[in-house]
Formats: structure tokens, sequence, C-alpha cells
């Protein structure tokens, strides 16, 4: 597991010479679920996401952490190829964003879901069935032994009638996850997906997420709470426009990344320490 | 009596068109109006009914079906809408707006020229719909573009479903999220336009949104408020045919006073049950 802490915070994306911060390598190799080099993104004249690399093993619980506005959002659109980058490159599963459709499954903020549709869960997860269903089954909904399965596997079965909209915040993410299980999607995206969601629901998702990534599946999920169990994932993808550190949750909160993390605000987290959350 | 009231006005070869015309609209509507409603694009069609109206008129003055006309122009509308709010910075309400009225004005003043010179082009037949003069050529039209609409909505509905619900995750399963936005609007276009010559340009979104939004208050899955939107959507527009034909009234407006009663009635049986 990867577990260096790297600093990056010299710009490269307003460089003079394009070339100054190429990846040195253009390749990719398999052994990554995710690989980006000196991804930079901008909007108008903002610099949203500035020399970002990293890489993320297969089979790996990673929290992307970061303050408002830091960039989580904009990194998960750009690992899924919903926005277009000023440089860099991405490799999902050594394919580029738009090679790798479906192979991720993105479950998104949840300002972003229309949740007027009426919609019962079921209805929900058989929509990660589409791109893999021959059009002859195009009218079969529900009973199917892989969404049965994958409902089960969330904990939610009892609930699959319920509508989506009538969920709790923790019910919605499961009844999301069952859908990515039976999209077959070897990677899960979850952009803030514990906002306005209760510590024991969070822990509820997290346990569901654990079993996923023991059976390989890489996840990564965006949070700015730094308060929220940021020790139980595998490593901890500190971004506030650039990646202030990557590694694991044990040790990668020095003062300094959270300085670069949460500026002037960083006192508030100063007493910080993993495991103390208020839970065993 | 009651053969006077069921049976006897279909010895009219007119009447029988009619017929036809409206269960084909009763269904097709509320098919597409649960869509509409549950992603608030009702100003949106009410604004493409009125603003096809240059496209039939340059059609008619042409002397092709007007459908030929509207259907280009309430697509070109519908990519016009997106193009103003992604250029300027304007809302996409507001946007709609400025077409709406903008075309309307056009099509309407284009109808007040042509009208002395070519007696198809009628404002009040445009405004209200012309069920009972619709042609056996018109319903061959109607019939194959309903059904076609109706066969591809049954083939891509839940992909339809899945970008209305969830447009990003959509888009990240693989599906072609945008294309199937446009393929929506395109249809969507095609339906009203069929329905605005049969119940005219004003009543077309009562048609689409009133039986689909009154099923909503009933039912609470979306299959669900499709199948009883069609059937209060044949309901009212088979029921306003009849009274117009007795009671002497103009059928579009007929339909759309049956379809909000049934809006009324299923919304004082919420307010009970709440």
């Amino acid at each position: 597991m990867n577990t260096k802490t790297s600093f990056n915070t010299t710009s490269c994306c307003s460089s003079s010479s394009e070339y100054d911060c190429l990846p040195s390598c253009c390749s990719s190799s398999s052994e990554y679920s995710i690989e980006v080099s000196n991804l930079c993104v901008e909007f108008d004249d903002v610099l949203a996401l500035d020399e970002v690399s990293f890489k993320i093993p297969k089979g790996v619980l990673t929290g992307v952490v970061g303050p408002n506005g830091g960039g989580k959002s904009t990194l998960f659109n750009a690992l899924v190829g919903l926005q277009p980058v000023a440089r860099g490159t991405i490799f999902i599963n050594g394919n580029s964003p738009q090679e790798a459709l479906g192979d991720i499954s993105y479950v998104p903020q949840k300002e972003k879901v229309n949740w007027r549709f009426p919609l019962s869960v079921t209805d929900v997860v058989s929509l990660g069935k589409l791109k893999h269903q021959p059009f002859y089954k195009i009218f079969n909904f529900s009973k199917d032994k892989e969404i049965e399965d994958a409902l089960k596997k969330v904990g939610m079965w009892d609930n699959r009638s319920e509508l989506m909209r009538n969920l709790s915040g923790g019910q919605r993410q499961r009844a999301f996850i069952a859908r990515a299980l039976v999209q077959k999607a070897n990677i899960l995206l979850l952009d803030e997906a514990f906002s306005g969601v209760d510590i024991p629901s969070q822990v509820g998702v997290l346990d569901v997420l654990k079993e996923l990534r023991d059976e390989g599946k890489t996840i990564l999920i965006a949070t700015h709470d730094l308060n929220t169990l940021s020790d139980r994932f595998d490593e901890l993808l500190c971004l506030n426009r650039h990646i202030c550190a990557h590694g694991n949750p044990e040790t990668v909160f020095t003062k300094e990344v959270l300085i670069e993390l949460y500026g002037s605000h960083e006192h508030m987290f100063a007493d910080h320490k993993i495991g103390q959350h208020g839970l065993s | 009596m009651i053969y006077d009231l069921l049976i006897e006005p279909f010895q009219y070869a007119f009447m029988v068109k009619a017929l036809i015309a409206c269960v084909l609209i009763g269904v097709v509507c509320p098919l597409f109006g649960a869509h509409v409603i549950n992603r608030e694009m009702g100003f949106m069609s009410d604004a493409l009914a009125h603003a096809v109206l240059p496209g039939m008129v340059a059609a008619y003055t042409v002397g092709i079906n007007p459908f030929f006309g509207a259907v280009p122009m309430g697509i070109i509308v519908a990519l016009l809408i997106g193009y103003i709010v992604r250029k300027s910075n304007i809302s996409n309400d507001t946007s709609i707006g400025i077409l709406f009225s903008g075309l309307f004005a056009l099509g309407i003043t284009a109808i007040s020229m042509l009208e002395p010179q070519n007696s198809s082009l009628n404002i009040e037949s445009i405004l209200l719909g012309q069920i009972t003069s619709v042609s056996m050529n018109d319903l061959y039209v109607y019939s194959a573009l309903t059904i076609s609409t109706l066969v591809i909505m049954a083939f891509f509905h839940k992909h339809l479903v899945f970008i209305g619900f969830d447009f990003d995750g959509a888009k990240v399963a693989g599906l072609h999220s945008g294309k199937l936005d446009y393929l929506l609007l395109v249809l969507l276009s095609i339906v009203i336009v069929v329905t605005l010559q049969i119940v005219g340009v004003i009543l077309v979104v009562g048609l689409l949104i009133t039986p689909a939004a009154s099923a909503s208050l009933l039912v609470n899955h979306f299959s669900k408020v499709i199948v009883l939107g069609i059937l209060f959507g044949v309901i009212a527009s088979i029921s306003g045919l009849y009274i117009s034909y007795h009671f002497n009234l103009p059928s579009g407006p007929a339909i759309a006073l049956i379809s909000t009663s049934i809006f009324s009635l299923t919304f004082l049986k919420k307010l009970k049950s709440n």
C-alpha cells in the first residue's frame, strides 16, 4: 500500500513552458485502478486543479478529503470524463476515462439527483443493468437474481419497494452502491456520500464498502468533513486544488498538511487525533 | 338515449376521425407528460408549442403538411434555448420566455399578413385546434408518428428514466446522456406538434401535463403514473369530444376542461387523504 506523504506546492499549470511538467511516463500499468499525472483543470481564470498526480492501487478504499471548493468534485468529474482537463493524463484501469465508461459507477452529490422522479429502490438498482442488458430484455424490470443479490448485499432488500426520495441519506447511498454492483463497475466514486448522513449510518455504509473493497473493488469517497471516520479508510488523499498529502490516515495529518488544507482554520483541527471521533 | 349520447355522433365520418385522433393524443401525451412533470419541463413544452408557429406558417405557405415545418422548428427552438443559456448568463426560463414570445409573435404576424391570400391559415383554428376537420391524410400522419414515438419510448424508457433521475450517473454508466436528452426533445417536439393541431397551441400543455400530474397525486411509482395518466388522458379526450359535440362547444377547450376537472378531483382526494 502506498504510504508515502508527498507535497506539491509549486504550480506548473501556469508555467511558461508546456513541457516543464509533462508526465515522465505516458503509458500505464494495470496494477493501478486509477493513475493521474500532472492533471490541471481550469474554470475561466480559476485553477481548480493544479498539477495533481497520484496512483490508486486496485482494491483500496480511499478517502478524498479537503475543504469545500478544494476540487474534490472536479477531480471526480475529470476521472469519469465529465470534466474537460487543461492538461495531464488520466488512466482508468489502463484506459482513458472515455474508454473506461462503465468501469466506474458514480454516486453524485445528492443535489445533482432529481429526487422528484418517483422511482423505487429496485427501479434505481435495475438501471445499473442497462448497459449490459440486451434490448429484448428491456421490459424485464424487477425479477432479477443479480438485482436481488445486490440489494441483499447492501442490506436494502426489505426496502426494495420504497421510493428513493423517501429514504434516509444512508439508505440512498446503499441503493446507489447496489446499482454500482449490478453495473459490474470495479471502481466506485462517491461524491460527498456522507453529507447529511448520521454517524451510525456512515459506519454502516463504510462496512458495506469495506466488504466490496475486500472483493477487489476500488473505492473513492470525497468528503469535506475531516471529523468523520478518516481512520477507517485505507488511504487518504488530501486535496486543496493540489495534492497536499497522500498516504496512510495514521500519519498523513501533519500540521503542515492541515495548514495547506484548511488554511487559517487549522486550529479547528489541531486536536484531531485518529480514532477520537466518539466511536469505538 | 344511450344511442343518442354515445353512438349517434359517430355516424359522421369526421367524428370517427376525431375520435381516433383523440385516442392517439390521449395515449401519447401523458406518456411524455410523466417525464415533463418530473423534469420540470412544463414551461419548456408550452414554449415549444407556441414557438413552432412560424414553422407551421411556412409549411402552410408552401403547401405542405404543417407538421414538416413545425417539427424542425421545434427542434431548432429546443436547441436554441440551450445555446442561449450556454452563451449568455441568462437563466433557462428567461431564455425560454424570450423565444416563446418572440417566435409566437412572429407566427401570429405572419398569419395576419398571409391570411387573406391563404384560406387554410386561420388564427382561431391554430389557437384552438381543428379536431373536427382532421383529414384522412392527417390521420395517417398522426397515427404513424404517434405509433413511432410510442415504440421508441418503449425501447428507451429506462434510458430516459436514468438520465432524468441521475444525468451524470447515467453518463458514467456508459449511456449517451446528451444524445438521449436530445432524443426526448425531438420526440416531445413531434408529440407537441401533433397535439397542437388537434387541441390548439394554447391547450397543448394542458393535455401534456395535467393527466400525468393528476395520476402522480394518486399513485407513487413512475410506471403507474404513466399508466394512470394515459387512462386519464384517454377519458378526458374522448369525453371532451362528446361534450363538444352535444353542446356545440369547441373540442380543444372541452378536452382541457375535463382534464382539469380530473385534476381537481384527484387534488381533493389527495387533500382528504392527507
